[in-house]
């Protein structure tokens, strides 16, 4: 009894995480059928879906969706670099953290989106605004853990390269960024969530395109099926990009215990 | 002129096998040390048999350990009082030398030194005749930790050892270093998975892999336990038998001492305090000699210290 239970919960574990929003769905869905929730208030998955479907055919939802992508993959690009860039200096050399690190530590504590305003003045409402806003917020989760993982070496580890002849060079590249690397791809995930949120707040607020100014748009027309389509296309692309930090995760950090499978053999190089 | 010929002699034996007489894998226990590759590993052996093993006392002769000199070498952190002051020390070529004292004796301090990872305040520090600059390719350390880096698998990390070899050549060194510590099959693994045991055995593949002619070790058993602890003295013994490096222990167990090292030295505030032959013949094993060695050690190391106060009660294990 106990035996095929288990092989039946083996079966379907993979399933598990998706209970939840599938209930959620059908239960929704019920609702706005059986008129308890009004359509007024909340459309139902079906509308939601048919909205999908329209505004996929109009050409509407993937035009927003590459404008926002771009606009988000650019701006983690760019402040991504330069977080990475300073948090490797700064963890390197002495007299540049002395430099730069009690400035940016400043502007770090300065919330990123209350600058749109300043960003709508400069920018305007195209994309170099929003891509700056991502890169201002996505910099300092990737500058702080670049700068804690690289503290964080283990200097037993940085001796022992030095006394097996390992140069400058070797050392940084065999020792120290790898060691780095748990806490950057920390940062990263991060990262990541702010990369989204950052862009869909910029959007919505000035924005000519992308799904941030969808959600605005249909607003004015009263049409909440697009909105609740806009709000749930977040949540995919959140997961999305999570899905891309843990594969990050798990193929950089397979030595890992916790991320790697303890017995993990690499084939034969 | 003798090291250049030594040298010669090194490269037309050529190879691992020439280089290491004795081969990794002889199942014949070894005549000197008196115990088979089977025990000091627990593992079966199965590799091929070197024919033309040249004799282990010939070996010996033909060491190609570093000597090491110390003439009133002083060293003081900051401006606290000076850990290492005036000691002198004379370590002869392919000599084993057991290196005890109190904790915060300064025997740490003194291997760093010899290791060229700290310089000394004062005096003189010779690695065959040569004053101490820096790290050298021929010194390695094994440290009270294995320091493996853990995002290389075990063979990897072996071939760091290998520095300065081309790619074909370090892997196929790393595999025989390996072999040596009975590894081989744990080669793709990666370190995580290893018992304290066998991380220190891969240390010691990865200090041996660049043929050092100087091999300090740091306590390098002081967490494993006692059965591992003894597996691994065996095991460095006959390595060193094997390879004919200078071997420095610092240890602060007198019986891993006694049993490992040609010469013990005991290093109290800072200088020599007594520096004794250990007569004993090879393998060693816990007979009278071997308690009465051990014994003048200890009743030195535990004379009453008025300067050293509240300090008697230290740790030393037995």
């Amino acid at each position: 009894m106990r035996g095929t239970f288990a092989g039946l919960f083996r079966r379907f574990e993979p399933l598990l995480p998706w209970t939840l929003p599938v209930l959620v769905i059908v239960v929704w869905q019920l609702l706005g059928s059986l008129g308890i929730l009004s359509s007024r208030v909340m459309p139902t998955p079906v509308q939601v879906a048919e909205a999908a479907v329209r505004l996929t055919l109009s050409g509407e939802l993937p035009h927003s969706l590459a404008v926002s992508t771009w606009r988000a993959l650019t701006g983690f690009l760019i402040g991504g670099s330069i977080g990475f860039l300073f948090g490797l200096l700064n963890g390197v050399a002495r007299l540049a953290e002395k430099l730069t690190d009690s400035s940016i530590q400043m502007i770090r504590n300065i919330p990123h989106l209350a600058m749109i305003p300043l960003v709508i003045v400069w920018f305007g409402i195209g994309d170099e605004g929003k891509i700056f806003l991502v890169a201002l917020g996505v910099l300092f989760p990737i500058y702080l853990n670049t700068l804690h993982g690289i503290r964080s070496v283990d200097p037993g580890l940085i001796e022992m390269g030095r006394v097996y002849g390992l140069g400058r060079g070797a050392l940084y590249r065999r020792v120290i960024l790898p060691g780095a690397l748990p806490s950057i791809l920390v940062g990263l995930r991060y990262a990541l969530g702010i990369m989204w949120l950052t862009l869909i707040v910029a959007e919505t607020i000035s924005s000519k395109d992308g799904i941030g100014y969808m959600a605005m748009n249909a607003r004015e027309f009263f049409q909440l099926d697009v909105v609740v389509l806009c709000i749930l296309l977040y949540a995919l692309l959140g997961k999305a990009s999570d899905l891309m930090a843990k594969g990050l995760e798990r193929s950089w950090l397979k030595w890992h215990p916790h991320f790697g499978r303890q017995s993990a053999k690499r084939p034969a190089a | 002129m003798a090291s250049a010929f030594r040298q010669a002699k090194r490269e037309t034996a050529g190879g691992l096998t020439g280089d290491w007489p004795g081969g990794p894998w002889t199942e014949t226990p070894d005549r000197q040390s008196g115990f088979s590759r089977q025990e000091a590993t627990g593992r079966s052996a199965g590799g091929p048999r070197t024919e033309d093993e040249p004799d282990e006392r010939e070996r010996k002769n033909d060491s190609r350990g570093l000597a090491v000199t110390l003439r009133r070498v002083v060293k003081r952190f900051g401006d606290g009082p000076a850990v290492l002051d005036g000691l002198d020390l004379t370590i002869r070529a392919g000599q084993f030398v057991a290196i005890v004292g109190r904790s915060g004796c300064g025997k740490s301090t003194l291997l760093r030194l010899i290791a060229g990872l700290d310089a000394p305040g004062g005096g003189e520090l010779l690695r065959d005749g040569r004053p101490v600059a820096g790290l050298d390719p021929y010194t390695r350390v094994m440290f009270q930790d294995a320091r493996l880096l853990p995002w290389l698998t075990v063979e990897e990390n072996v071939t760091l050892g290998a520095h300065g070899l081309g790619k074909r050549e370090a892997k196929e060194k790393a595999r025989e270093a390996l072999r040596l510590v009975g590894l081989e099959k744990r080669a793709r693994d990666w370190p995580s998975v290893l018992s304290g045991g066998q991380k220190q055995r891969v240390a010691l593949a990865r200090a041996l892999v660049g043929n050092p002619r100087l091999l300090l070790l740091d306590e390098p058993l002081g967490a494993l336990d006692a059965l591992t602890r003894i597996e691994m003295q065996r095991l460095i013994e006959r390595l060193w038998q094997q390879q004919g490096f200078t071997a420095l222990l610092v240890t602060h167990d007198v019986g891993e001492a006694v049993a490992l090292a040609d010469r013990v030295v005991l290093i109290e505030r800072g200088a020599v305090a007594l520096d004794l032959e250990i007569t004993l013949a090879r393998p060693r094993v816990k007979d009278t000699g071997f308690a009465h060695f051990e014994k003048r050690i200890l009743d030195r190391v535990l004379e009453p210290d008025d300067r050293a106060g509240g300090r008697a009660e230290t740790a030393y294990e037995i």
